[in-house]
């Protein structure tokens, strides 16, 4: 492409273009989430009982979320990476700190209290772990040789250690993930991930007997028989299933999900908001609701294969994949899949912090995108 | 440099694949959820459906009943009992406006109680039940159901409700239970309270909730569309929660308690021989029954600002100085670090001063008390004699004795909120108030005044082990589920001899003529000890009440006994605050519940007053 690109490219590309180079963010990808979004406000309201002040507030929460996001998009992507080792070794002295002296919340030990603000640095270690792996790894030769792999590995393991033990099981997996993501994409050997696979099948027992806490096993117990704890989470489980599955192909429309209404699906803003939306729009709505992340993470992947820097390349993919491993979690909860864990679903479920970091991780993905053509055009 | 080149090449190409790989992965990822989604929305949707349309399940909780609580004859002191209640449920309704109209002309509601209900009925679900009144009475209820072809939506549902039928006689003891607030939920399991309303507060309720709670029980349902419900399929029974049974004397607690009479103060009565309390008195007391639905906030600010505060468990988190009431103990020590000979003659002058030091610690007997021994000195009391002890043995071993004694850390009683009182020493000192410990210091923590406190049910258990020559034991309020309870290891001392001594000075208290509390002398043989506490923090009055302040400036009256004599079966500690003397006042309250403890009718009989006090 030349320099006359500008003119003979269509009006709409040329806007495009623009939003792209002037306001640093990425159409398409803003398109999908802004679609998303709008998707979990028409749910919400259904689940939210048609209340107005409910799809208000979460509005307000979805545009102080997309502000956030356009507002990191505009960060130059090497202010990240310089950021990142040292956002890192705060976190982890932070979640050193949270488990020497840290506040106690419904049995867990996952908040420091500042006087002013109580804090979870787990949340924050969301963000700081692929930034970190991927500013690591990108200053090797790659693919990675066996010491940078086990330097990578040790920054992984040290951070989802110490948040598994708050005990916070959830975010420390996705927070492994995340790392292990900027490994793979690195071109971490199919004979390490293999070994890492075995490792970890085989560290299923030792985990089980050592590790779990009661009332995790269980959630997974739950997941094999729902009806053994009708009272506890297999309840969650029995309802989200009847709530889908009446909901058939076309489902039974808008506000009309009698389960989900009239029985208790229990926070059916949140966490369960997919059982909800399942009902009212059925399968039909699944697929466009499914293609419409799938369409979030592709473009995410693309974003990362079009990025100019190694490090932009690595942490893009890795946000990507952490976003599909979110879907994933929630969904495989609500469909019955997988054990009951507090995972909210991306852009769907009513929830603060969870907003927060989804944001700031596509906002990542928009500043690797567009911060790319100083140098060069598309390739 | 090419190999580099190469190598930055080969990864690009490698990190492609790899994307590629991610992008099949996630399609593979959408294809299982919507497979899963198809499965249950297509081939199981009939079956869904069904439960969802026509037999919606729906899971019941049934709260289990709440364990009783009764006295050690079986008099039950916390008891459910049936209420009735009124409840409207939206969805059930077909004009819930005309309902509650209609219902708040039946039930003669306020406005602004109905103003609260409609409020309820929209911010809860369609299917949940609001409630609209409590505690129906049969009239009430009957006019509700002849109205029921009009009021779709409304239910009369059965409670119950805990009930405490003594009132304030054992408020401190028992304790209440109330609404589960957002503070008790935090420590309660969330499953095993669903549905329960009450948990246990304070007191007994408190400490032993897991015991009284029981587990719940669930109904599986089947409601049709209309929410109806159209079959148990399931039913597990709640397990209800274990009756308690107290040591407590219902009977003994309302002749202490009328004992004190108008006295703000303390009695408690424990068995030497096991530790069991067989009474335990805090008054001024309040209604236990006005925290159960919760209080009212002009009854909760009445309580909180009365300024003899009788929400304020004196037998067990109150502290006092335990003045001549820890004399005995002391001789004891004397003797045991070989201080003291009882035969050896005193003189006990009208002061005593530390060598070569002005101060003159006084006498409460103005002119002394001439020559005394060992006796003499516990059944009159001489200040004297105990400066002088305490000032020879010091504060190191003042300490370590009366710790062992059981004073200055807590008894370990089954109730929430015990004070453990104070045995100071120089550690503490130093730590609390970063000064040094003085002489003069030792010298009036050796009558019981200065930095020493203690609480009422230390003094009965120190009264028990004094009585028992050295067995302790625990004190308790309820029996532990499994085995019998075992005494503590027994204090031993040099010599048996000395508590003898020690016992037979404490008998002359009350039986020798000229002792302090021969008043109470009685047809069985009382041993006892006197004691007042001088007043000094809890003058903490706003009102300037010339005569309440007078009356404010009281010394506290102390007694703590056992008896009989011989064969110890009750061991009683006493405090009338601002009851000026522990003979004139504290020891004639310990006789009255001894009397009644020992079935002897008394010279003067204890006149029930509870009129005062009582519904």
């Amino acid at each position: 492409m030349g320099t006359d690109r500008l003119q003979s490219t269509p009006l709409s590309q040329r806007l495009g273009g623009t939003l792209q180079s002037v306001f640093k963010l990425d159409p398409i990808l803003l398109f999908f989430v802004a679609l998303i979004a709008v998707i979990g406000v028409v749910a919400g309201y259904s689940a939210a009982e048609q209340s107005d002040a409910w799809v208000e507030r979460s509005v307000v929460r979805l545009g102080l979320g997309f502000g956030l996001m356009l507002v990191i998009a505009q960060i130059p992507q090497r202010w990240f990476f310089a950021a990142a080792p040292w956002l890192f070794a705060m976190v982890v002295l932070m979640l050193v700190a949270v488990w020497l002296v840290g506040d106690m919340g419904g049995g867990a030990r996952r908040w420091l209290d500042l006087g002013v603000i109580r804090f979870q640095p787990a949340e924050l270690m969301k963000v700081a772990m692929p930034m970190t792996i991927a500013w690591f790894l990108a200053r090797r030769p790659l693919p990675p040789g066996p010491l940078d792999v086990t330097v990578a590995m040790l920054a992984v393991m040290i951070p989802t250690v110490l948040i598994a033990g708050q005990p916070d099981l959830g975010s420390s997996l996705l927070i492994m993930a995340s790392g292990l993501f900027v490994l793979f994409f690195a071109g971490l050997s199919w004979w390490y991930i293999g070994g890492f696979l075995a490792l970890t099948a085989a560290a299923m027992p030792v985990m089980w007997f050592f590790v779990m806490h009661a009332y995790q096993k269980e959630r997974v117990m739950t997941l094999l028989d729902p009806a053994s704890d009708p009272l506890g989470a297999g309840y969650h489980t029995i309802q989200s299933m009847i709530a889908i599955g009446s909901g058939g192909i076309w489902g039974k429309g808008w506000l009309q999900g009698t389960q989900s209404h009239l029985d208790f699906l229990p926070e059916g803003t949140t966490d369960f908001i997919l059982a909800v939306y399942a009902e009212e729009f059925g399968l039909m709505g699944l697929v466009l609701l499914f293609l419409l992340y799938l369409a979030v993470v592709w473009r995410g992947l693309w974003i990362a294969e079009h990025a100019e820097s190694v490090e932009g390349r690595l942490l893009a993919a890795s946000i990507a994949m952490t976003f599909m491993v979110y879907v994933l979690v929630n969904a495989g909860m609500v469909l019955g899949l997988l054990p009951v864990v507090g995972a909210p679903l991306p852009l769907l479920s009513y929830g603060g912090t969870a907003l927060v970091t989804i944001m700031v991780g596509l906002g990542m993905l928009m500043s690797i995108r567009t911060q790319r053509s100083f140098l060069g055009h598309d390739r | 440099m090419l190999d580099r080149l190469h190598d930055h090449g080969r990864a690009r190409r490698l990190f492609r694949r790899r994307i590629l790989f991610a992008a099949a992965v996630s399609l593979l990822v959408v294809f299982t959820l919507l497979g899963r989604a198809a499965w249950l929305q297509i081939a199981q949707h009939e079956h869904y459906q069904a439960k969802a349309e026509k037999n919606r399940t729906r899971v019941v909780v049934l709260p289990p009943e709440r364990g009783r609580i009764f006295d050690a004859n079986g008099e039950v002191v916390a008891d459910n009992v049936a209420t009735y209640q009124v409840q409207i449920t939206p969805e059930h309704s077909r004009d819930v406006d005309a309902e509650l109209d209609l219902l708040a002309r039946v039930l003669e509601l306020d406005a602004r109680s109905v103003e609260a209900i409609e409020e309820r009925i929209r911010v809860s679900r369609r299917f949940d039940p609001v409630l609209i009144k409590t505690g129906l009475d049969e009239v009430e209820r009957a006019r509700v159901a002849r109205l029921k072809p009009w009021l779709q939506g409304t239910e009369i549902v059965s409670s119950l409700k805990r009930v405490y039928p003594y009132q304030e006689l054992l408020a401190h003891v028992v304790g209440y239970v109330g609404r589960i607030n957002a503070e008790d939920v935090k420590r309660l399991d969330p499953d095993a309270y669903q549905g329960t309303q009450y948990v246990g507060k304070t007191g007994i309720e408190r400490q032993y909730e897991d015991r009284l709670h029981g587990e719940p029980g669930y109904r599986v349902v089947e409601v049709d569309a209309l929410g109806r419900e159209v079959e148990v399929l399931e039913t597990v029974r709640p397990v209800p929660g274990k009756d308690i049974a107290l040591t407590i004397d219902v009977g003994l607690q309302g002749v202490a308690a009328a004992a004190l009479g108008e006295y703000a103060g303390a009695v408690v009565a424990e068995d030497p021989r096991d530790g069991a309390i067989r009474a335990m008195v805090s008054r001024p007391s309040f209604d236990p029954n006005l925290f159960v639905d919760g209080i009212s906030s002009k009854d909760y600010k009445r309580l909180l600002s009365d300024p003899d505060r009788p929400l304020y468990n004196r037998a067990v988190a109150a502290t006092y100085p335990p003045g001549s009431t820890i004399k005995p103990v002391m001789g004891l020590a004397g003797m045991h670090y070989d201080l003291l000979d009882p035969e050896k003659p005193f003189f006990a002058g009208p002061y005593y001063q530390i060598p070569g030091n002005k101060h003159r610690y006084r006498d409460w007997r103005k002119w002394g008390h001439g020559w005394v021994d060992f006796k003499k000195s516990i059944y009159r009391s001489v200040d004297v004699y105990y400066y002088d002890l305490a000032y020879r043995m010091g504060i190191d071993r003042m300490h370590a004795f009366l710790t062992d004694f059981g004073l200055g850390h807590k008894t370990g009683v089954d109730l929430p909120g015990e004070a453990s009182g104070l045995v100071p020493s120089r550690e503490w000192k130093q730590r609390v108030k970063q000064q040094v410990w003085f002489p003069g210091e030792t010298v009036i923590a050796g009558i019981g005044q200065g930095y020493m406190l203690s609480t009422i049910l230390q003094l009965a258990d120190m009264t028990s082990t004094l009585a028992l020559s050295g067995v302790r034991h625990t004190p308790w309020l309820v029996a532990p589920v499994e085995g019998p309870r075992q005494p503590r290891a027994r204090l031993e001392l040099g010599s048996d001899d000395y508590w003898r001594r020690a016992r037979e000075a404490m008998r002359a208290v009350v039986g020798h003529k000229r002792g302090t509390a021969n008043k109470i002398e009685a047809p069985y043989p009382i041993a006892g000890k006197t004691g007042t506490a001088q007043v000094f923090s809890v003058a903490q009055d706003e009102e300037y009440d010339a005569e309440e302040l007078a009356r404010r400036l009281h010394d506290h009256a102390l007694f703590v006994g056992f008896a009989p004599f011989d064969d110890p079966k009750l061991a009683v500690a006493v405090i009338a605050e601002h009851g000026g003397s522990g003979s004139g006042t504290a020891a004639p309250i310990a006789r009255k519940v001894m009397d009644f403890w020992f079935d002897v009718t008394p010279d003067a009989e204890v006149q029930p007053e509870f009129s005062e006090y009582g519904d």
